[in-house]
C-alpha cells in the first residue's frame, strides 16, 4: 500500500473553504402535494390516458345535448330497422359498410331496404333508431345518472363518516350499528326494494344508489378521521378553539382529499354498473328514456342476428368501466407516499 | 371470546329484526295491489281476499302477525304463486343458488390467488402488466355482459357447454365463470398488492438470509401472510355473488333464488320479496360473522395476546 | 487469531437508478479472520449495509456489482449461482437485522422459524430440528423456552425477539455472523444484554463476526478491529485501540470527536453531508466537510499509508512531505493514552 508519491509541494496548501455548507439543506425542489402527486399520475401512462378517453366521452355525451334530446330518440322510422353500421369511408370494412351477414353470406342491407342514401355509423335499432345518437344519449343518462349519485353517495358518507369519527365514544359506536345494519342487506336489494315503493324514474334511481352506496365511504372516512383526530395540529387547532365545523373543513376535508378522490373514482363504476344492471333488469330506466343499460337489454334479445346491436354499447360501457378504474389505479398509487421514489 | 360471540350474535338478531321492520312497513308502502285482475273483482271479492291474506287488520297488526310468523318459520304465502308458501319458494330454489355462489367464491378466490401470487413474485415484469390488465378488465366488464358472451360464443357458437338451464356440472360452468370473474379479478389485485407488500417486508428478508428457496419462501411465509387478510373480502363477495346471481340466473335460465327474486319484483310479489331479502340478510350476517370469527382464529396475533417479557 | 476466512478485494458496487449510476461501493477491501470481531463504522449511506449484503448475495435487484472479488475459504462468492448462495446463506455465513420487532414472520411460531434453516441446510427431520432449536433457544436466554418455542413472535418483547433472530442466524454454527446494527432499535440496557450474549455466543459457536454499527461505543466493547467507512470507501482500519487511541483520518477524528466521554466538555458534530454518489468527488470524498483538507485533496484520491503493520489510514495528512498539523484536542488526548499503552507493551 505504501507508495513513494512524488507531490508538488503546493499540493499541501490548505483547501480553500466554500462558503458555509449548509447542513439542512435538501437536494430535491419542494413541491406542494398536488404538484407531487399529479407528477406521478402523468408518469402513469394508463391512468393518463384513461383521464383522455373519460374526458372526451363526457364531452361527446353532454356536448350532444342541443343535437340530441327526447324527441329525436322517440321518432321510430320502422323502414330503417335493424340496419347495421355504416360509415363513409370504410366501405371495405364488412361490418361497417352496411353489409350483414345473412345465412353465411354478406348482404347490404341498405339497399335491400332501399335506404342506399343513408348512411347509420352504427346502425339502428328495431324501430329504425339510429343506434349511434341512442348510445351517445344513452351515455349521458348512464354518466348523469352515475355522477349525481356519487356526488351524494360522496356528501353523505363523508359527512357521516367524519360525524362519527370526530364525535367518537357512543356516538360513533351508534353510527357504526346503523351502518352494519344497512350493510347487513345487499346494496342492490336496498336499491330494488327503494325502487319499488318510489315512482320509477331517473330521480329515483339516483336516489337509490347514492343511498345504499354510502357506506363505503362513510367507514373509509371515519377510519381516517379517527387517525387524523390524533394528529398534533388537530390539537393545536382545538386549543386555538376553532368550532369544530372549521376544523372539519380546514383541516380533516384536505388530508381526507386524496382519499375521497380516490374512493370516488371507484364509485363512480359501480354506480354506473348499477344503473347498468337495474336498466338490463327491467327495473331501472324505462322507455323513452334510454340508458347504457337499456341499450343492452334492448341489444340482448337481437344477439343472435344482430350482434352489433349489444356490441356497441357493450363496448361503450367497458371503455367508461376499464378507464374509470385504471384512473382510480393510477391516483391511489400517485396518492400514497409509500410509494414514492 | 364468548363475551365477543355473544355480542355479535345479539347485534346479528337485532339487525335482522330490524330488516324485517324496515322491510314489512316498506311493502306496505308500495303502490300497485297484489291481485293481478284487481279490475274485474267487485268489492266483496276483494274484502274476501283481503281478509284471507289478513290484509283489512290494522297495519300494527299486520306487523306483529307477520313477526310471531317469520319467528315461526313461516314467510307467508307468495301472491303470484297463490297457495305456496314462500318458504317453499325459496327451499326448493336455494339449491342451485347456493351451489353456484359456492363454485363462482371458489373459482374467484383459487385463481385469483394463483394469478395474484405470480404477479407479486414476477414484479413489474410483463407476467405482472399481464395479470394487472386482465384483472382490470374483469373487474370491469359487468358480469351479465359476459355471460351473453359466454352464452354466445362459448355455448352457441362453439357448443362446449350448455346454453342454459340447470342439470349436471357441465351446466354450471358458464354461469360460474360469469359470476366468479369479478372476484377473481379483484382478488387477483388483492394478493397482488398484499404479496409485494410482504416480499419487501424484514422477516421476508430474514428468510432470504437463512437460505430459503424462493417457492420455499413464498409457500411457507408470503403466501400465509397474504392470505389473512383475504378473509375479510369475503363478506362483500358474498354481497356481489348474491346481486350478480339475479342477473345471471335470468340469463342462463337457472331456476334459484335470483331469478325468482326478479321475477317477484316485476309481479309485485311482496311476501316473496320479503322473504327473499329476509334470505339475504340472514345469509350475509351468518357468512360475515363466520368470517370475523375465522380472521380471529387464523391470525396469531389476534388469537393469542401476548405474554410480555 | 486464527486463518483468514474472509478476503474481500477491489470491490465495486453500483446502482442503477433512474438518475443514474450511484457508486455505492468504491473500491473497497478487507479481509476477516477466523474467531475475530471486525467492526464497520460509518454514517447512513456510507456503504456498510451494501457491503454486508453483497457478502450474503443479498443485494436489490438494481445493483451491479462492477468489480473485485469476495473470497470465502478461497472460493469468490461473486462468481456463485443463486442456489449455490442460498447453501452458504444461513449456513456458512448467517445474518441478522437491525429492527427485531419486523424481522420474524408474524404468523409462524418461533420454534419452527428457527428449525427452518436446520431441516433446509443439515437436512434434519422436523422433529429433531425442533429439539435443537429448543436447545439454541435456551441458550440465547429465553425463559421457558419448552412453553416458549410455541409462542408467536408478538408474544415476545424486542429484546426477546433480538434473542431469537440471533439463535435463528446460529443455529447452523456458520463460520461468519454478520450483525447489521442490531441492537440501534433497542433500549441501551437491551443493548449491553444482546452484546453480551453475542460475545458468549461467538466463543462458544466459534464464529466470527462482522458488526455494522454508526456507534463507536459499541465497538470499544465488541470489536477486535475496525475498518472507518465514508462514502463508500474505508478510510482507515486497524485495530480498536488503534483507531480509537491513534485515529490518523480527520473523518476518524471527527467521529471520536462526536462522542461524548466522561471528560468531554463540549460535543463537536461533523458539518456538512456525505458527497452525492451519482457524481462521487474526484478526490478525496471527506475533502469538503474537511477542516484540514489540503489542495491534494481536491484532485486526487489518497492511497493507504501505513501507521503499523495492523493499522492503515487513506489520508494525505501521512504523506510524508504533509505538513504536521494539530489535531483536535480530544485526538491529542487520545494519542497520549495511546503512548501510554505502547510503552507498557514494550515493557
Amino acid at each position: 500500500m505504501e507508495e513513494k508519491i512524488k507531490l508538488n509541494p503546493d499540493s499541501f496548501q490548505p483547501l480553500p473553504k466554500e462558503e458555509e455548507l449548509d447542513n439542512e439543506k435538501i437536494a430535491a425542489p419542494s413541491l406542494t402535494f398536488t404538484q407531487d402527486a399529479w407528477r406521478r399520475l402523468k408518469k402513469n401512462k394508463g391512468a393518463v390516458i384513461s383521464l383522455f378517453i373519460i374526458l372526451i366521452m363526457v364531452v361527446i355525451a353532454f356536448g350532444s345535448t342541443p343535437f340530441i334530446d327526447k324527441s329525436t330518440l322517440v321518432k321510430s322510422a320502422p323502414q330503417y330497422a335493424n340496419l347495421p353500421a355504416r360509415i363513409p369511408g370504410l366501405d371495405f370494412i364488412n361490418g361497417l359498410n352496411g353489409k350483414l351477414k345473412v345465412g353465411g353470406q354478406w348482404v347490404d342491407q341498405y339497399a335491400q331496404n332501399g335506404a342506399s342514401g343513408k348512411y347509420f355509423y352504427l346502425g339502428t335499432d328495431y324501430l329504425g333508431r339510429s343506434l349511434a345518437q341512442r348510445i351517445v344519449y344513452g351515455t349521458k343518462i348512464s354518466l348523469i345518472v352515475a355522477l349525481v349519485a356519487t356526488f351524494f353517495d360522496l356528501t353523505i358518507g363523508v359527512t357521516y363518516g367524519i360525524v362519527s369519527g370526530w364525535k367518537g365514544g357512543r356516538v360513533d359506536n351508534v353510527m357504526q350499528r346503523i351502518i352494519e345494519i344497512i350493510s347487513s342487506v345487499p346494496n342492490l336489494v336496498i336499491v330494488v326494494l327503494m325502487l319499488l315503493v318510489m315512482k320509477p324514474g331517473m330521480t329515483s334511481i339516483i336516489a337509490a344508489i347514492a343511498i345504499s352506496s354510502w357506506t363505503t365511504m362513510a367507514r373509509m372516512i371515519r377510519a381516517e378521521t379517527l387517525q387524523l383526530k390524533t394528529q398534533e395540529y388537530v390539537l393545536a387547532a382545538r386549543t386555538l378553539g376553532e368550532s369544530p365545523i372549521k376544523i372539519a373543513w380546514k383541516h380533516l376535508v384536505p388530508n381526507l382529499s386524496s382519499i375521497i378522490i380516490i374512493q370516488t373514482m371507484y364509485t363512480i363504476p359501480t354506480a354506473i354498473f348499477f344503473e347498468a344492471f337495474l336498466s338490463f333488469i327491467g327495473i331501472g330506466i324505462s322507455a323513452p328514456e334510454t340508458s347504457l343499460g337499456v341499450l343492452l337489454n334492448d341489444g340482448q334479445k337481437n344477439f343472435q342476428f344482430l350482434p352489433y346491436q349489444m356490441w356497441y354499447p357493450a363496448i361503450v360501457l367497458c371503455v367508461l368501466m376499464i378507464s374509470f378504474n385504471l384512473l382510480g389505479d393510477g391516483l391511489r398509487d400517485a396518492f400514497d407516499p409509500k410509494t414514492r421514489k | 371470546m364468548r363475551k365477543y360471540l355473544l355480542k355479535r350474535v345479539f347485534y346479528m338478531l337485532l339487525t335482522l329484526f330490524l330488516v324485517a321492520t324496515i322491510t314489512f312497513f316498506l311493502m306496505k308502502l308500495m303502490p300497485g295491489t297484489p291481485y293481478s285482475n284487481q279490475e274485474k273483482m267487485t268489492a266483496a271479492q276483494i274484502q274476501i281476499m283481503n281478509e284471507q291474506y289478513g290484509l283489512d287488520k290494522p297495519v300494527w297488526q299486520q306487523y306483529l302477525i307477520y313477526i310471531a310468523d317469520m319467528l315461526h318459520g313461516n314467510l307467508g304465502t307468495s301472491f303470484q304463486y297463490s297457495n305456496q308458501p314462500v318458504t317453499y319458494l325459496i327451499s326448493s330454489r336455494i339449491g342451485p343458488s347456493a351451489q353456484l355462489g359456492l363454485q363462482a367464491m371458489i373459482f374467484g378466490l383459487f385463481f385469483g390467488i394463483i394469478i395474484g401470487s405470480i404477479a407479486a413474485i414476477n414484479h413489474n415484469t410483463w407476467v405482472d402488466t399481464t395479470a394487472t390488465i386482465v384483472s382490470i378488465i374483469g373487474k370491469s366488464v359487468p358480469n351479465f355482459v359476459l355471460a351473453v358472451l359466454l352464452q354466445y360464443y362459448v355455448a352457441l357458437k362453439l357448443g362446449w357447454f350448455p346454453i342454459a338451464d340447470w342439470g349436471g356440472f357441465s351446466y354450471t360452468i358458464l354461469p360460474m365463470i360469469a359470476l366468479g370473474v369479478g372476484p377473481l379479478a379483484e382478488t387477483a389485485r388483492f394478493i397482488r398488492t398484499g404479496m409485494v407488500d410482504v416480499l419487501n417486508s424484514d422477516y421476508i428478508e430474514l428468510a432470504r438470509a437463512k437460505g430459503l428457496s424462493k417457492f420455499g419462501i413464498v409457500f411457507h411465509h408470503a403466501l400465509r401472510n397474504s392470505l389473512i387478510p383475504l378473509v375479510t373480502l369475503i363478506g362483500p363477495y358474498t354481497v356481489a355473488l348474491m346481486t350478480g346471481s339475479m342477473v345471471i340466473e335470468n340469463i342462463f335460465s337457472i331456476p334459484g333464488i335470483g331469478e325468482q327474486f326478479v321475477k317477484s319484483i316485476l309481479t309485485n310479489d311482496y311476501p316473496t320479496i320479503m322473504g327473499v331479502t329476509m334470505l339475504y340478510s340472514v345469509g350475509l350476517v351468518i357468512i360475515i360473522l363466520i368470517t370475523d370469527i375465522v380472521y380471529g382464529i387464523i391470525d396469531p396475533r389476534i388469537r393469542l395476546t401476548g405474554n410480555g417479557d | 487469531m486464527g486463518e483468514r476466512i474472509l478476503d474481500v478485494k477491489n470491490l465495486e458496487i453500483d446502482f442503477h437508478t433512474y438518475a443514474g449510476e450511484v457508486k455505492a461501493i468504491r473500491n473497497v477491501s478487507f479481509h476477516l479472520d477466523k474467531g475475530e470481531t471486525l467492526a464497520i463504522v460509518g454514517e447512513s449511506g456510507s456503504g456498510k449495509s451494501v457491503t454486508t449484503k453483497s457478502l450474503m448475495g443479498l443485494l436489490a435487484n438494481n445493483a451491479r456489482v462492477k468489480g473485485g472479488e469476495i473470497l470465502f475459504h478461497g472460493k469468490d462468492l461473486l462468481k456463485n449461482t443463486e442456489k449455490e448462495m442460498q447453501s452458504v446463506r444461513g449456513k456458512d455465513i448467517a445474518m441478522i437485522f437491525q429492527d427485531p420487532m419486523t424481522s420474524l414472520d408474524p404468523t409462524m411460531r418461533i420454534g419452527m422459524q428457527i428449525a427452518e434453516p436446520l431441516i433446509k441446510h443439515k437436512h434434519v427431520e422436523k422433529k429433531k430440528a425442533l429439539a435443537q432449536a429448543l436447545e439454541i433457544l435456551k441458550l440465547v436466554g429465553i425463559k421457558d423456552a419448552e412453553k416458549r418455542i410455541n409462542d408467536y413472535p408478538h408474544q415476545f418483547s424486542g429484546g426477546q425477539r433480538q434473542r431469537i433472530v440471533i439463535a435463528i442466524a446460529l443455529v447452523c454454527y456458520p463460520e461468519i455472523l454478520i450483525a447489521d446494527e442490531p441492537t440501534t432499535a433497542l433500549d441501551v440496557t437491551i443493548q449491553a444484554q444482546i452484546l453480551d450474549l453475542m460475545k458468549e455466543l461467538q466463543t462458544k459457536i466459534e464464529t466470527s463476526i462482522i458488526f455494522i454499527t454508526h456507534d463507536l461505543g459499541v465497538v470499544a466493547g465488541m470489536a477486535d478491529r475496525v475498518a472507518v467507512m465514508y462514502a463508500g470507501q474505508i478510510v482507515e482500519y486497524g485495530t480498536v485501540d488503534e483507531i480509537f487511541y491513534n485515529p490518523q483520518h480527520p473523518y476518524t477524528w471527527g467521529l471520536l470527536n462526536s462522542m461524548p466521554t466522561l471528560e468531554s466538555t463540549k460535543l463537536e458534530a461533523i458539518p456538512g453531508t456525505p458527497p452525492d454518489l451519482l457524481d462521487p468527488p474526484k478526490g478525496d470524498a471527506f475533502a469538503a466537510r474537511n477542516p484540514y483538507a489540503m489542495k491534494i485533496d481536491a484532485e486526487k484520491q489518497p492511497p493507504f499509508f501505513k501507521v503499523s503493520d495492523t493499522h492503515y489510514a487513506a489520508t494525505w495528512l501521512l504523506h510524508p512531505d504533509a505538513p504536521k498539523i494539530t489535531p483536535p484536542a480530544e485526538i491529542i488526548r487520545r494519542r497520549k493514552i495511546f503512548a501510554e499503552m505502547e510503552a507498557k507493551k514494550v515493557d
